[in-house]
């Protein structure tokens, strides 16, 4: 089949390719941006990156556990983006200011 | 009464007053406090009598009463017990500390009367009698050790007795710390003899000393002894230590009498006479005694030559007198010594006493160029301290001539001896006789030169009874030891009492040669002349003509002004000794401790300090470089892992 | 179960005091209880065994087992003294402090009856674990005792000692945890009770620093050094003094400083003969320039209490020297002189807080002629003076006096300089007592709207328990050294091949059965 033979040519290595150009890209929102928001979308989209490389290993390998652990990590990453953007939103309530450099309070 | 009792009696019973007395310090009463403490030092020397009367009852060979109350350290090879002895040398000892002691007491009892702490001072006098019979009776050195200090601690108490006066304070201090000199060199001393013989107990070292000499220095017994007597000089005032007695004259004047006259500074030459065995097998040891007793005899009676106290002259005197005993120690006439000990402690006992009694009757006034004349005013304490004049500068009967005479004798005579020393001893009785004179002449003769308002009045009888007693010991106290040429030409021919008495306990020195009696006769023939003319020199220039003293003192000069500076010895050791110990105290306090230990510490402390700041700065608080470190951490990890 | 109730009593007395609900009888309450584990501690002493150097009483079980590590309570001749120390002068500081401490009652007293189990303890445990346990556990309380109780720099005195001493006995850990790999290696089993440490043979090189034995004796060594305080270390010592309150200044002197010495004798000399014989002359050394420094430091102090604080340093000094004579003389005078500065030292503290409750100054120059308005007062200080410049026929002398001994025999030239310790003491006490009670009335003495009262009947309860022991131990030592004498003979003369056993236990090793019998021995000797 075409599309099958389609598919058989992009092989694990695509898409772990593409998974490490994702994580990639939210690693350098996280370590840029200066946004919490943008933070906290681009720290879904390393996570998401790594579920897209799990999804691929599952599928390569045979094995469910990978899919397995991309619910666990779904469900981690809705927790994490609710409470997360419940503080964001209660500091811009207090502060208004959502960039992360104005919060230096951990400094030693 | 066994001897127990008697010994537990004749030691405790000062005590027994000390407590009573001690425990009611705040009353005023003299006639209760003195009677309290009289009572309990004439208990002491009836007791003290009772056994020597049984000591003289032995066979002349085991005259030794010793008695053991309980173990008090006893530690590998160290073992000291509580034991008191009698013997020979102690019981003459205990009979002049207790008799002159009660004596003394009497006479406080008049003295102290108007004072308010009177009660406090019979407690401390009680006590130092206390501690004098430990140190006297004591069966071994640490024992005499405890009466050694303890005497010391009383010193201090006394001398600084009117202690809100600054001056008698720091002179009680001084009297303490300068003994306390003494008293370490003497621990030292005991610490030598105890790794040498192992024992601390007097017979057993003096039976263990071996029979011939030592003639280095570094051998133990030489250090040893030379320990003790460094420990002599504090007690007994030698040089270089005697600098705190005349300080001691702060103290109450009968205080003086006793404790720094008659009983407390003899304990010195006391202990060397206990160890004259020892002290004899270690000739180098002997030959500084004689001569720091001699310089000592010399120097003290210059410094007496220009003294205006009349207490400070006598102190000067109890200085020079006790070079007398040191040189006699020295040149191995323990028993001369012993004997001089005895003379010196009712001659010097009455004078002080008298002196007292002087200063009683000026009001306060110690000073004896406001005296002069007062032969008339007190007629009984003149007649006695005449006899305790006569005494002290060596006028035939009386006591002082003896046992002077004889230890000028011996330090010519004896093979340990030499003429230089006799010569030391002659000079220092030219000026003693010198420097009394003038101070009778001064006090008792000529014109009276006090105020008129003064009215001297002679002192109650409670205290002229001890001058009385005294007088009668200073005038015949000396017959005890009458010299064999002399007892020759008496009618009976009575024998050297004191000789015989102390035959089985004093080492004589070895060699000793008969000599002829001419030798003798001429030699005290010269010093009673040398004195006699001195006195008479002494009594020209200050009775007949008084305006003498001072155009010779002016004509000295610079040469009067040392010697009535005292030489400078306390200002030499003030900027020698106290001030630089002093200063460098504090700036080892400042230098050391505050800036060099303290500031590394800091330093130390910084150092942590300063590491943690730095790692401080990679806390910023930037959540974003937070991440990056967790990148890099796991980068690094995973290189780590990959390319191991 | 003797052992463990007079250790552990004081712990449970501290937990009734926390939740007693009165705060005025908080007092009472504590003097009584101190008055009864000093009863204890006479039930101790009166089966206490004087005839033997084993350990008696030993409670011992298991706690770590995979470690070796047990709940290991013993008492021999040389911790008894320091235990009696411990449990004597605590009702006295209790009452000495009465009116001290005013606020915060119940956290005070609570400290001080943890502070005496750690005090205990440490003198009983004979694991080295629970040993070190208790050591930083005595830190903890006197800690808060200076920093919150304390006077005016109290912080920094409290943050100085507690680190100072932490310093030291982190490295004695370490040394404890190598030693107890140690007995893994050499006995088959970990164990880190004190006997078995006693059996390993470590090996010792001269003259090289780094190799086992001198490194672990130093570990020890320093810990303990630092505790003493000897000196170069001795500089947390006087901050810590006078910024304690008076109670806290008592305990420290009088028995914390004592754990230090008794750590010495316990620990380093026995675990590492040839090691404390080779370094021997650096101890003597720093002892007496201990000495002689502390004297002479103290002499020029103008605060009472600061005097007094170095005058420790100085008589610490003397105990150090004699401790490393290993002569008998030398040990049974630092063992007695322990006792003596509990003693003396301990109760010119608690007599200078009470000239401070009355005056609120320390400071020499401001006193003056007190001797003609306190006259109790005076006596009292003046045989405590006496005591602490050791006169004869008082306690010290006997200490300095062995430790003198002990020190010339075993080496004279040290005690020629230490000899000087004798004359300088005498010196900074009595030019201290002649400025504050001789001559002049002062200007806090003088002040007529405020006149000084002399002692209370409290105060002569506190006074006079110190005053009789000054003598007693004075004038009848074989009392106290007969007790000890049998331990004593044994660390001197085993002091190479040094064991212990637990009394009544048969399975004697071949080597310590021999120690028994030589110590048998000299004490038949005796």
């Amino acid at each position: 089949m075409q599309n099958s033979e389609l598919i058989g040519e992009i092989g694990l290595t695509h898409y772990l390719i593409l998974s490490a150009l994702l994580f990639v890209a939210g690693m350098a929102g996280v370590l840029l941006r200066r946004n919490a928001i943008v933070i906290l979308m681009s720290v879904e989209l390393m996570l998401n990156a790594v579920n897209l490389s799990f999804v691929a290993f599952s599928h390569y390998l045979g094995q469910m556990d990978g899919q397995v652990m991309v619910f666990f990590v779904m469900t981690i990453a809705a927790a994490e983006v609710s409470v997360g953007l419940a503080i964001l939103v209660s500091i811009f309530k207090r502060y208004k200011e959502i960039n992360v450099r104005f919060f230096e309070h951990l400094k030693g | 009464m066994s001897q127990q009792t008697l010994m537990a009696i004749l030691i405790f019973a000062p005590l027994v007053g000390f407590f009573i007395n001690g425990f009611r310090y705040k009353k005023h009463s003299a006639e209760v406090a003195g009677t309290i403490a009289t009572g309990a030092a004439v208990i002491s020397f009836i007791s003290a009598l009772l056994m020597v009367i049984d000591l003289i009852g032995l066979p002349a060979e085991e005259r030794r009463i010793s008695v053991q109350f309980f173990d008090w350290i006893t530690i590998e090879k160290l073992k000291v017990v509580a034991g008191f002895t009698i013997d020979q040398i102690s019981a003459i000892m205990v009979l002049v500390v207790t008799g002159v002691g009660s004596l003394i007491h009497l006479f406080s009892i008049g003295y102290m009367h108007h004072d308010e702490g009177v009660a406090k001072y019979f407690a401390y006098l009680n006590l130092f009698l206390f501690n004098m019979l430990l140190l006297i009776l004591g069966d071994n050195l640490l024992v005499m050790f405890v009466g050694w200090e303890g005497v010391g601690l009383c010193s201090y108490l006394l001398i600084g007795f009117w202690f809100t006066d600054k001056q008698k304070a720091t002179a009680g201090m001084k009297a303490f710390i300068t003994n306390r000199v003494g008293d370490a060199a003497f621990l030292l001393g005991m610490f030598v003899l105890f790794l040498t013989f192992g024992t601390l107990n007097f017979q057993e070292i003096n039976h263990l000393v071996p029979l011939t000499s030592e003639l280095t220095w570094l051998a133990p017994i030489t250090m040893g002894t030379l320990f003790l007597f460094i420990g002599a000089t504090g007690k007994s005032a030698q040089i270089p230590l005697y600098v705190w007695l005349p300080d001691a004259m702060a103290g109450p004047t009968p205080v003086s009498a006793l404790i720094h006259a008659a009983t407390m500074v003899t304990a010195g030459v006391y202990m060397i006479v206990r160890l004259n065995p020892l002290f004899m097998a270690a000739p180098n040891t002997m030959m500084i005694i004689a001569t720091i007793g001699g310089l000592t005899a010399v120097m003290a009676a210059s410094i007496g030559l220009t003294q205006w106290d009349i207490k400070k002259v006598l102190a000067y005197s109890t200085v020079s007198q006790l070079g007398y005993m040191f040189l006699a120690c020295g040149v191995g006439a323990f028993g001369a010594a012993l004997f001089h000990l005895m003379t010196h402690a009712f001659f010097k006992a009455l004078m002080f006493l008298g002196s007292g009694s002087v200063i009683h009757a000026m009001h306060e006034e110690q000073d004896i160029r406001k005296m002069g004349g007062l032969k008339k005013y007190l007629p009984h304490t003149y007649l006695t301290f005449l006899i305790g004049w006569l005494a002290i500068i060596g006028v035939p009967p009386f006591a002082g001539f003896f046992s002077k005479d004889e230890i000028l004798w011996q330090a010519f005579h004896s093979p340990r001896g030499h003429w230089v020393f006799w010569a030391m001893g002659a000079l220092g009785a030219v000026m003693t006789a010198f420097y009394m004179t003038r101070l009778m002449a001064l006090t008792f003769w000529g014109e009276s030169r006090f105020s008129k308002k003064i009215h001297p009045h002679e002192s109650p009888m409670i205290m002229l009874i001890p001058l009385f007693v005294l007088a009668i010991l200073s005038a015949i106290g000396g017959w005890i030891g009458i010299p064999h040429v002399i007892s020759e030409i008496l009618p009976g021919q009575p024998g050297n009492f004191l000789e015989t008495w102390l035959e089985p306990m004093i080492k004589t020195v070895p060699g000793t040669e008969h000599a002829e009696p001419s030798l003798e006769w001429g030699l005290m023939g010269i010093s009673v002349m040398l004195a006699a003319i001195s006195a008479m020199t002494a009594y020209h220039f200050y009775v007949k003509d008084p305006s003498k003293p001072k155009k010779i003192a002016a004509s000295l000069g610079k040469l009067y002004d040392v010697v009535y500076n005292k030489y400078y010895v306390d200002e030499g050791y003030f900027c020698g000794i106290i001030n630089p110990l002093v200063r460098l105290s504090k700036g080892i306090w400042f230098y050391i401790d505050v800036n060099f230990i303290d500031k590394t510490t800091y330093v130390i402390s910084d150092l942590v300090r300063g590491s943690g700041l730095f790692v401080r700065g990679i806390q910023n608080g930037n959540i974003q470089q937070y991440a990056m470190y967790i990148g890099l951490g796991v980068v690094a990890t995973m290189t780590y892992v990959l390319m191991r | 179960m003797i052992l463990s109730a007079v250790t552990f009593l004081p712990l449970i007395f501290a937990l009734a005091l926390a939740f007693w609900p009165n705060e005025r009888t908080l007092r009472h309450l504590a003097l009584g209880f101190a008055v009864i584990e000093f009863l204890a501690s006479l039930a101790m002493l009166a089966q206490f065994d004087s005839s033997t150097a084993a350990l008696q009483m030993v409670e011992k079980f298991p706690w770590i087992e995979r470690f070796g590590i047990s709940y290991f309570l013993g008492l021999d001749g040389l911790s008894l003294w320091l235990v009696l120390l411990t449990t004597f002068i605590m009702p006295i500081v209790l009452l000495g402090a009465w009116n001290a401490i005013e606020n915060r009652v119940k956290g005070f007293l609570i400290s001080v009856f943890v502070l005496q189990t750690a005090m205990i303890g440490t003198f009983l445990a004979m694991d080295a674990i629970f040993f070190y346990l208790f050591w930083e556990l005595s830190l903890v309380p006197m800690y808060f005792m200076i920093g919150i109780w304390g006077g005016q720099r109290r912080i920094y005195a409290t943050v100085k000692f507690f680190i100072y001493t932490m310093f030291g006995s982190v490295l004695m850990l370490i040394a404890i945890i190598y030693l107890m790999f140690l007995t893994q290696e050499t006995l088959g089993t970990m164990s880190a009770s004190i006997l078995d440490f006693y059996k390993l043979k470590i090996p010792f090189v001269g003259g090289q620093f780094f190799t086992l034995q001198t490194l672990l004796f130093f570990a020890f060594a320093l810990a303990f050094a630092i505790k003493v305080p000897v000196f170069p270390f001795h500089t947390w010592l006087p901050d810590a003094h006078v910024e304690a309150p008076t109670p806290g200044s008592v305990i420290l002197a009088g028995v914390m400083l004592k754990m230090g010495t008794y750590g010495f004798m316990r620990w380093t000399i026995p675990l590492f003969p040839e090691a404390s014989e080779y370094w021997a002359w650096l101890f003597m050394t720093v002892g007496v320039v201990g000495i002689v420094y502390g004297a002479l430091v103290a002499m020029v102090q103008p605060d009472i209490k600061k005097l007094v604080a170095y005058s420790s340093v100085s008589h610490m000094g003397y105990i150090l020297l004699g401790l490393f004579t290993f002569n008998h003389f030398g040990m049974s005078g630092s063992l007695y002189q322990m006792l003596n500065h509990g003693v003396s030292t301990g109760a010119l503290f608690l007599l200078v807080g009470m000239i401070y409750e009355r005056t609120h100054s320390r400071e020499i120059s401001k006193y003056g002629g007190l001797a003609s308005v306190l006259p109790l007062f005076t006596i009292a200080f003046f045989v405590i003076t006496l005591s602490s410049i050791a006169v004869p026929m008082t306690n010290g002398f006997i200490g300095e006096f062995l430790i003198l001994l002990g020190s010339f025999k075993a080496e004279p030239a040290f005690a020629y300089v230490a000899v000087t310790g004798v004359i300088l003491g005498a010196v900074y006490m009595l030019w201290m007592f002649k400025r504050v009670f001789f001559g002049e009335k002062g200007e806090l003495v003088k002040d007529e709207h405020h006149p000084l009262h002399d002692l209370s009947l409290r105060e002569l309860c506190v006074l006079a328990p110190m005053v009789l022991m000054v003598f007693w131990m004075g004038l009848f030592p074989n009392q106290f050294l007969d007790l000890s004498k049998a331990s004593i003979d044994h660390l001197v003369n085993d002091r190479t091949n040094y064991q212990l056993v637990i009394k009544g236990q048969n399975d004697l090793g071949p080597e310590t059965k021999t120690a028994a019998i030589s110590t048998q021995k000299t004490g038949d000797a005796q």
